[in-house]
């Protein structure tokens, strides 16, 4: 055999992702910062003009701060009104998935053919349903006698139409993680709890959860990364003033935030700024998630 | 328990069971009325909205909008679909459709073989500097996409690849996701002698790969194949920022065009909805079984 062969493979094995990694991953990740300092035109993508600080002061004192705090504050909200209720929904649903069931298969499937869809096809059906002329959500409250509701135009009912869509995407995704999680859990736990006379919802609550927790840190990380980075539901629920995330702002997120000012205002240095800072808060997330995992270990 | 691999579907399977009691999804006890109710209540919430997708779509621009909302099928159907397939995003729905198709078939297929090569090598094989790799690929896992939007937006400009479907596939040839995913499956999947006797027998290692590592990995492919196509044709951000005003778009940049244009004709949006997302419905129908199992084991990536 030849030597090179056994050498040379494994690199050759994973050079195509390292290749692509540095030209569309590194090269990107550090060319952002470079431009985040710079004056760049969407139109003359050539042409950068130094400007120090300057992208990011604009961000948090200057011109723009007002819809920097704004979209900050919105996609703090957004994302815990479109994260929290969907995976406590999810871990209930996978618990009911667990038991023996009638049609488990077709239950499973159903859940999951949100998953099928397009944040832009679903996106538009929500907002059909949310529309305040003959939309299916006011016909509903009109008939508890309640509403009419200008969903798009109020901050907490905007932000609640779209977490419904984003919930509505993604609660049978994280059923199914938990309960994949859950039928990995040993027999002879719930044996025990039971022969210590602990009810059902004692057994969900003192066997099931502990034994799902790196599941549902796991879960919690990754919606909380999708909901940090939440853009096609607010641009295209707003319709004409998607792009700004409404027409007073009050559902833009970062993400609008970014697309807004780099491809509507022509200021791709400044969308720059936005994109590090978005970095920035993944990488607090994910610091204190290392946190929580080590204190998690530590505790077992 | 404690590892920080929650999940793995191939050693619960190899957990003895007691009895067939349990049956195969492991719950132990049979679900009440409730349960079921409940469950029933959640997958119609899942159906529901696809089903009157379907309903809009085949009413016309007043009979969507009226009170109280159609709940049965329209006659117009056929004359929204027709609308779309010849006037959305500027060339028709079957363009987009073709575009679409493409591009999450040329990624789907680059991205399950490149995997499948860098998750072999390292899951199986020896070699400088190979943590310190794995830990590479998998911090770019956290990575948002909005970090590379700008400077991909200037690279394909000056490649000449603006408004062109290859700036779809590029930065998306290989994911840290898929390599990381192949990992964690051959590593378990592909049993070391077999391949220390394909290596005694002198196979190469081209040939080691082409006839042991690629039949085992046959599965594997298949899910991230799956998991791969879904979020290629429902990739959104990046589309509608290199392909804004195309006359060449893929089926998500068609349909935004429908939902931010001036007119609000909620049948023809809800048409293009609906074509845009039947095939991936239709792909989802045929193998779903084996979506489900895929996302279940994706789960081990934590």
């Amino acid at each position: 055999m030849h030597r090179w062969d056994t050498k040379g493979t494994p690199y050759a094995l994973v050079a195509p992702f390292f290749l692509v990694f540095a030209a569309f991953g590194l090269f990107p990740l550090l060319y952002t910062g470079w431009l985040s300092f710079h004056r760049v035109s969407l139109y003359n993508v050539d042409r950068a003009e130094w400007v120090g600080l300057r992208n990011y002061t604009d961000l948090f004192t200057g011109q723009v701060a007002h819809y920097f705090w704004n979209a900050l504050l919105n996609t703090v909200t957004l994302g815990a009104l479109a994260t929290i209720p969907q995976l406590l929904m999810a871990l209930g649903l996978a618990h009911l998935l667990n038991y023996r069931l009638r049609a488990r298969g077709f239950l499973r499937t159903a859940l999951l053919a949100p998953y099928a869809t397009s944040v832009a096809a679903a996106t538009l059906v929500f907002a059909l349903i949310f529309s305040p002329e003959g939309g299916m959500a006011n016909w509903l409250l009109g008939l508890f006698g309640a509403g009419p509701v200008q969903w798009e135009a109020g901050r907490w009912t905007s932000q609640f139409a779209i977490s419904v869509i984003v919930t509505w995407r993604w609660t049978g995704y994280n059923a199914l993680i938990y309960l994949a999680a859950m039928q990995a859990v040993p027999r002879e736990l719930y044996e025990a709890a039971a022969l210590d006379g602990a009810s059902r919802w004692q057994q969900f609550l003192h066997v099931t959860v502990p034994a799902l927790r790196p599941t549902i840190l796991f879960t919690v990380i990754v919606s909380t990364i999708g909901a940090t980075q939440l853009f096609g539901e607010p641009y295209l629920f707003g319709g004409q003033s998607g792009h700004q995330g409404g027409a007073d702002h009050q559902y833009e997120t970062l993400g609008i935030l970014m697309y807004d000012q780099g491809f509507h205002s022509s200021m791709l240095g400044r969308a720059s700024a936005v994109a590090w800072i978005m970095f920035a808060l993944l990488l607090l997330i994910g610091l204190v998630n290392a946190l929580i995992t080590r204190r998690l270990r530590a505790s077992q | 328990m404690t590892t920080t691999t929650p999940v793995s579907g191939r050693s619960h399977r190899a957990v003895p069971r007691p009895s067939a009691r349990a049956g195969k999804a492991g719950g132990q006890h049979r679900a009440g009325p409730i349960a079921h109710v409940v469950l029933g209540l959640a997958a119609l919430a899942s159906l529901f909205p696809l089903y009157w997708t379907l309903v809009a779509a085949s009413t016309d621009s007043h009979a969507v909008v009226s009170s109280p909302p159609p709940m049965l099928p329209g006659g117009n159907l056929f004359k929204n679909l027709a609308y779309v397939w010849d006037n959305a995003g500027g060339r028709g729905m079957g363009v987009a459709l073709l575009n679409s198709t493409l591009v999450a078939a040329a990624v789907t297929v680059s991205t399950v073989t490149f995997s499948v090569l860098a998750g072999f090598a390292f899951a199986k094989l020896r070699f400088r500097g190979k943590k310190v790799m794995l830990g590479l690929v998998l911090s770019t896992l956290a990575v948002p996409a909005q970090l590379s939007v700008v400077p991909l937006f200037i690279l394909t400009k000056n490649l000449g690849l603006g408004n062109h479907l290859g700036a779809l596939i590029l930065p998306v040839l290989v994911t840290a996701f898929g390599v990381f995913f192949m990992r964690q499956f051959l590593s378990q999947a592909v049993p070391t002698e077999l391949l220390e006797a394909a290596r005694v027998d002198g196979a190469n290692s081209l040939r080691v790969i082409w006839h042991v590592v690629f039949p085992v990995a046959r599965p594997a492919m298949a899910v991230l194949g799956m998991l791969t196509f879904v979020q290629s044709w429902n990739d959104f951000l990046w589309p509608i920022i290199v392909m804004n005003g195309s006359t060449n778009p893929t089926v998500q940049v068609a349909l935004a065009g429908l939902g931010t244009g001036w007119s609000t004709d909620w049948s023809v949006i809800t048409a293009g909805a609906l074509m845009g997302t039947l095939p991936l419905l239709l792909v989802f129908a045929l193998f779903g079984r084996h979506i489900v199992g895929g996302i279940t084991q994706g789960a081990v990536k934590g």
